[in-house]
């Protein structure tokens, strides 16, 4: 049974002077999956390496189990690691590669092939055992990446972005199967990506960093519903939060409607010297209506099946703005057509900061 | 014949290029190969057929190779200078890449402090002509006894062909990827493990290619070897020379010399090419 802790970690590449990784801070519950996401440079692969062993700590400490690992090699932290690119020793069959670091453990012959077998057959690889790496398709080699990293029964599983070499239909199919797997080993896992998507299907916690900085570290739905800041906000969801800067006037505005917040946020939002203010809605909060009071003119309407997004522009403090409402199918709109909007669900109010000061439901007028 | 922007190439056209490319390419080739085919060819003559004007049926005889093979005293013996070449450059050749193995993994894989340095320091030693160092190296040798003998070749052909080594088996080294090492030292593989178990085999053919180039070099080397080596401890190169003689005909005895010192490059050349036409990579990444 084992948790992950990071405290106060912290790496800066030589040459720099910004860290990758700013004293991060993050508890990982034994058996959980959790996702580092952030957008490229934002240190998710510094904190995994990290982990590993792979990159060294400049200052802090990282627990795995009890144990303090920051000064222990890769090889004695009990971890396996997929990589982005598989990393299959091309010389070596399936089952040698498999059964790699069993051998190097001093595991005996017997126990090996015995144990590479159980997870060929976990992962549907038993065919492909005699093969050599480069005789496989893309998913074949990511499952036995998958495979040299299960057959090990290592306290943590480290991934590091192991579905991006996948086309987009065998990447959604192997994530619900990962997830499965994660979910019968119960091994604590730790998981990196940059597509939001993976991350919110994937993870227990999703743990979103920018600049080597924590943003947040919560539920998906959390994440999604009660962002902390604007850049958590922007980056989690697709298509992104409508995110407006409306300066720091009251009542607030948006191009020719006034924004009403109710509840306790009008107050809290209202005569508060927090600089220039951003209010985020998610798409689907912003719904086209009949005589809908904020005016807009249809860029593109992108029909989806089951979703319609209808991506429009509008005047707003003298520059255009996009924004983008998610609609439920038939919608009848076409590009140039003028209509008007209406918010129907929360909206999040953000400090010039960028941090979240209140979320609510909010009407246009 | 190439077309420019507004008069576009056309297919037939581009094929009679490459047409003519393929053709200037095979008489080039002959004209490469003629010399040696013409070596080959001599070596069966007789010296009068050698050296009369060529004709383009002779009777075949082996026995300008039996010549050149027969010792005779107190002249150097084909089987010595087989044997001194064969004993310099196998344990240089040996001694280069136990050398240059561990540097280059010192250059490539961990870098040391300052690799850049090293490295143009290594490739530095090249810069000197080797007729601007025959007089230290020969008065050195002469202090240390070691002139007309086998290790003062070894010594000599290890200094010259370490720097080529390392710095090919760097760039060998830097192209296994970087995430198979992180791989295997995740895996439990203790640094001789990773070497022996994936960087050595991954990088077999350009050790292939780095061990053939020092065996061409020590087995043509000519100049050092007649300096420093003159009376005992003579190489191969040396051995043919003895061939050429003031007194008679000598065309054919020379070329079956050349031919039977060309011998074993040729199968080096011929077995290392096995293990260097593997690919370097083969599907480790993606």
């Amino acid at each position: 049974m084992t948790e992950v802790k990071y405290d106060d970690a912290t790496r800066t590449y030589e040459g720099t002077d910004v860290p990758a990784v700013d004293h991060l801070n993050i508890d990982i519950g034994d058996g959980e999956l959790l996702v580092l996401v952030g957008p490229s440079g934002s240190g998710k692969s510094t904190a995994l390496r990290m982990l590993a062993g792979l990159e060294p700590l400049d200052s802090g400490t990282i627990y795995i189990g009890d144990r303090d690992v920051s000064n222990v090699r890769p090889r004695d932290r009990d971890i396996a690691m997929v990589f982005q690119n598989y990393a299959l020793y091309p010389q070596l069959t399936v089952a040698e590669n498999m059964g790699f670091a069993l051998k190097q453990a001093g595991v005996p012959k017997e126990d090996r092939i015995t144990r590479v077998r159980e997870t060929a057959r976990i992962l549907d690889l038993t065919p492909y055992l005699d093969r050599k790496p480069k005789h496989l398709s893309g998913g074949q080699r990511q499952r036995v990446a998958m495979g040299r990293a299960i057959v090990r029964q290592p306290a943590v599983y480290l991934m590091d972005e192991p579905l991006s070499n996948l086309d987009a239909k065998l990447r959604v199919q192997t994530r619900t199967e990962v997830v499965e797997l994660q979910n019968r080993l119960g091994v604590t896992t730790v998981y990196v990506t940059h597509d939001q998507v993976e991350a919110m299907t994937m993870g227990d916690r999703v743990a979103v960093l920018k600049d080597g900085v924590l943003q947040q570290c919560d539920a998906p739905g959390t994440l999604y519903h009660e962002p902390q800041n604007v850049f958590v906000a922007g980056f989690i969801g697709s298509p992104a939060m409508n995110l407006v800067d409306v300066g720091d006037a009251t009542p607030l505005q948006i191009g020719d409607s006034q924004l009403t917040l109710h509840g306790p946020g009008e107050s809290a939002a209202l005569g508060n010297g927090a600089g220039r203010i951003t209010v985020g809605f998610r798409p689907e909060a912003l719904q086209v209506v009949e005589g809908g009071p904020l005016k807009a003119n249809i860029r593109t309407v992108e029909d989806l099946g089951p979703e319609v997004f209808v991506h429009v522009a509008l005047e707003h403090q003298g520059e255009n703005l996009a924004l983008v409402s998610k609609m439920q199918p038939p919608f009848s709109g076409n590009p140039g057509d003028s209509v008007g909007l209406q918010i129907v669900g929360s909206t999040h109010v953000f400090r010039g900061d960028g941090s979240r000061m209140v979320s609510a439901t909010a009407t246009l007028n | 014949m190439s077309g420019s922007a507004d008069t576009p190439v056309t297919v037939g056209e581009r094929r009679w290029v490459n047409a003519a490319f393929g053709v200037a390419a095979w008489i080039t080739g002959l004209i490469f190969f003629f010399p040696v085919f013409w070596m080959v060819l001599n070596s069966f003559k007789s010296e009068q057929d050698a050296n009369t004007s060529p004709k383009l049926f002779f009777h075949p005889t082996l026995d300008r190779y039996h010549d050149v093979t027969q010792s005779a005293s107190g002249l150097l013996s084909f089987g010595d200078a087989y044997a001194n070449s064969a004993v310099i450059v196998l344990v240089s050749t040996t001694i280069v890449l136990a050398l240059a193995i561990p540097a280059a993994y010192a250059l490539a894989i961990r870098p040391v402090h300052k690799w850049r340095d090293v490295l143009f320091f290594f490739i530095s030693t090249k810069f000197l002509p080797v007729v601007a160092s025959i007089l230290p190296i020969w008065i050195l040798a002469k202090n240390l006894n070691l002139l007309n003998t086998r290790t003062v070749l070894i010594i000599l052909y290890t200094g010259i062909n370490l720097p080529l080594a390392i710095w090919m088996l760097r760039s060998f080294f830097s192209e296994i990827p970087r995430e198979l090492i992180e791989a295997a030292e995740i895996d439990g593989a203790s640094l001789k493990g990773q070497l022996t178990s994936i960087i050595l085999p991954m990088a077999a053919p350009g050790i292939a290619a780095t061990a053939l180039l020092c065996v061409i070099f020590a087995w043509n080397e000519f100049f050092y070897a007649v300096q420093l080596n003159p009376v005992k401890g003579s190489t191969v190169p040396i051995w043919v020379t003895t061939n050429i003689s003031t007194r008679g005909d000598f065309l054919a005895k020379l070329s079956a010399a050349s031919v039977l010192a060309c011998i074993p490059v040729v199968l080096a050349g011929w077995i290392a090419q096995k293990r260097m036409i593997r690919g370097l990579a083969m599907g480790a990444i993606k």
